[in-house]
């Protein structure tokens, strides 16, 4: 019982919420880019939320089922097609032996998920099945699939059609606005250009990836240039990196950084704008803790009732 | 009483020179300064220990860097205010006293135009022969004050101001596996083979990371590491 990976796709790794308790080692959480997505799909197919899932960037990858199984597929849309008919994201969809998914071209967004109903059979490292390319270890061998991987399935079956309520589904766009918490040295920003980071757009550059995007805009500068000893920073964190260029921490981003920490993307918009891609524009909106804190629970609480009305309808 | 007075007064100082802000919703850091120094990070280390070993409801790990304790929390069962009160109480009852060090590891440090390719270039920094630069190098014991950029990559300090060249102006993309560099008043093992622009003096056949060990870092904050030539 396994999904065999007929083309890898660009970048194609297995993912999980990533892996905590281990930043104070240098080991990052890496995990999927787009949580929201990953959470959803999981839920929407009686998994666990934490399962792992593949993360596929575009081209993305082609694959053939050996069995009889349900999947679902969300984030990005890649155009997925099960045996050349169009099939939707959001969507408990069935395959069976010698199905072929594959997808057709991307229409919105950078990163798409597939799970599969029971979960895949996958490396665990330091307590998360999440890849980490780095050191080379987690998920499938550590490393991105490849053609020829088989991935096995932990216990395939196929579960009651239902489809995810569009509410739910982020609101995804190439130029979404994030809003953001002020962090440690945003009170530096001169006047004119706090005014700047919040009201020009940024774009995303092609220097963008699982570790972080480098944005370019109008050029930042702080009230005094600060030289700052390492501290910790987490997914989110936008940097301002001397040349006046902010870079976002991304998913696989390293547990410390230097640079002087103006803001930090909030939890609830962080899936937003982990489907950017090179090209795509985002702009800031500063909001307080607590209205951060207010966007989650408002997430938590959809979440919770998705998992509860799938439980009951079996 | 006068000992109880001084140490008020040293408590009040830490509140008037720290500082507590959001790293987003789900972590807050705790400052305690801006340099690289023994005092700062040992503030760090004993208030990262003090959350580690009793954890507040929700806390995921609290990580200690040079002069500074990050908290990451779980946003579904704490939030901010309660995480920055919890770390107020802990703060309050922190022992002043200079932590010992964990351990004292030694590492074996290999020398040769191979392993140390950036010697000369640290002897011309320091205008001193690299005979020089290596006595005065392996003379101290460093402290790992925080691990970070690799898994299992340890930040050492103090280095000898002498020798404390910057960091090179383009950086390698490829530094072998067990090289020790100095950038500045740090010095640092490379775990793996990586991209870098510290200046390497050595190297060590000492495996840094391991992720096959249930212990995957050889050092870990707090330790104490003496450089032996072999």
């Amino acid at each position: 019982m396994t999904l065999l990976i007929r083309k890898p796709g660009i970048l194609t790794t297995v993912q999980d919420l990533g892996r905590t308790g281990y930043r104070l080692l240098g080991i990052n959480p890496n995990g999927v880019m787009d949580r929201a997505a990953a959470r959803l799909i999981n839920i929407l197919l009686g998994n666990d939320e934490n399962d792992a899932v593949l993360e596929m960037h575009f081209p993305a990858a082609e694959m053939e089922f050996d069995t009889e199984c349900s999947f679902a597929i969300g984030g990005a849309e890649f155009s997925a097609m099960l045996n050349d008919e169009p099939v939707r994201n959001w969507s408990t969809l069935n395959a069976f032996p010698s199905d072929i998914l594959r997808f057709g071209k991307p229409e919105l967004g950078t990163r798409a998920y597939l799970a599969v109903a029971g979960g895949f059979v996958v490396d665990e490292w330091l307590g998360s099945r999440s890849t980490n390319l780095v050191a080379a270890v987690g998920g499938f061998e550590g490393r991105k699939l490849k053609a020829g991987d088989r991935l096995e399935l932990r216990s395939p079956r196929p579960v009651k059609p239902h489809t995810i309520a569009p509410s739910l589904i982020p609101k995804y766009s190439r130029f979404p606005t994030v809003r953001v918490i002020a962090s440690g040295e945003f009170d530096l920003l001169t006047s004119i250009r706090e005014r700047s980071f919040l009201n020009d757009g940024f774009t995303v550059t092609k220097d963008s990836n699982r570790m972080g995007f480098r944005l370019s805009g109008p050029p930042l500068h702080l009230l005094h240039s600060k030289e700052m000893v390492s501290a910790a920073v987490t997914f989110g964190t936008i940097q301002l990196i001397p040349d006046g260029q902010l870079i976002v921490l991304m998913a696989d981003h390293q547990t410390v950084g230097g640079y002087p920490r103006i803001a930090n993307v909030i939890s609830a918009d962080l899936p937003l704008l982990a489907q950017l891609g090179p090209g795509d524009g985002v702009s800031f909106h500063l909001v307080s803790v607590a209205d951060a804190e207010q966007a989650s629970a408002i997430f938590e609480n959809d979440l919770c009732w998705l998992r509860t009305g799938i439980r009951l309808l079996g | 009483m006068l000992r109880s007075c001084a140490f008020c007064a040293l408590l009040r100082l830490f509140f008037i020179l720290m500082r507590i802000f959001p790293l987003g919703d789900s972590a807050a850091t705790i400052e305690f300064g801006n340099e690289i120094s023994a005092g700062f990070n040992s503030r760090s280390l004993s208030l990262a220990k003090a959350l580690s070993s009793n954890p507040f409801a929700g806390m995921n790990e609290a990580v200690p860097a040079y002069a500074s304790v990050t908290v990451y929390f779980n946003t579904r069962s704490t939030q901010f205010e309660t995480v920055k009160s919890e770390i107020a109480t802990r703060l309050s009852s922190l022992p002043t006293d200079k932590p010992n060090a964990l351990r004292i590891i030694e590492i074996p440090i290999l020398i040769s135009a191979k392993t140390s390719p950036d010697l000369d270039r640290v002897g011309s920094f320091a205008h001193l022969t690299v005979d020089q630069v290596l006595e005065i190098f392996l003379s101290k014991i460093y402290r790992v004050h925080m691990l970070g950029f690799l898994p299992g990559f340890a930040y050492m300090a103090e280095v000898d101001d002498r020798i404390a060249a910057p960091r090179l102006v383009t950086p390698r993309t490829k530094v072998p596996k067990g090289s020790i560099g100095i950038a500045g008043r740090q010095t640092g093992i490379y775990p793996l083979e990586s991209p870098g622009g510290w200046n390497i003096i050595g190297r060590t056949d000492l495996q840094m990371f391991d992720p096959e060990s249930d212990n995957p870092c050889l050092l870990k904050p707090g330790d104490e590491v003496r450089f032996v030539r072999e």
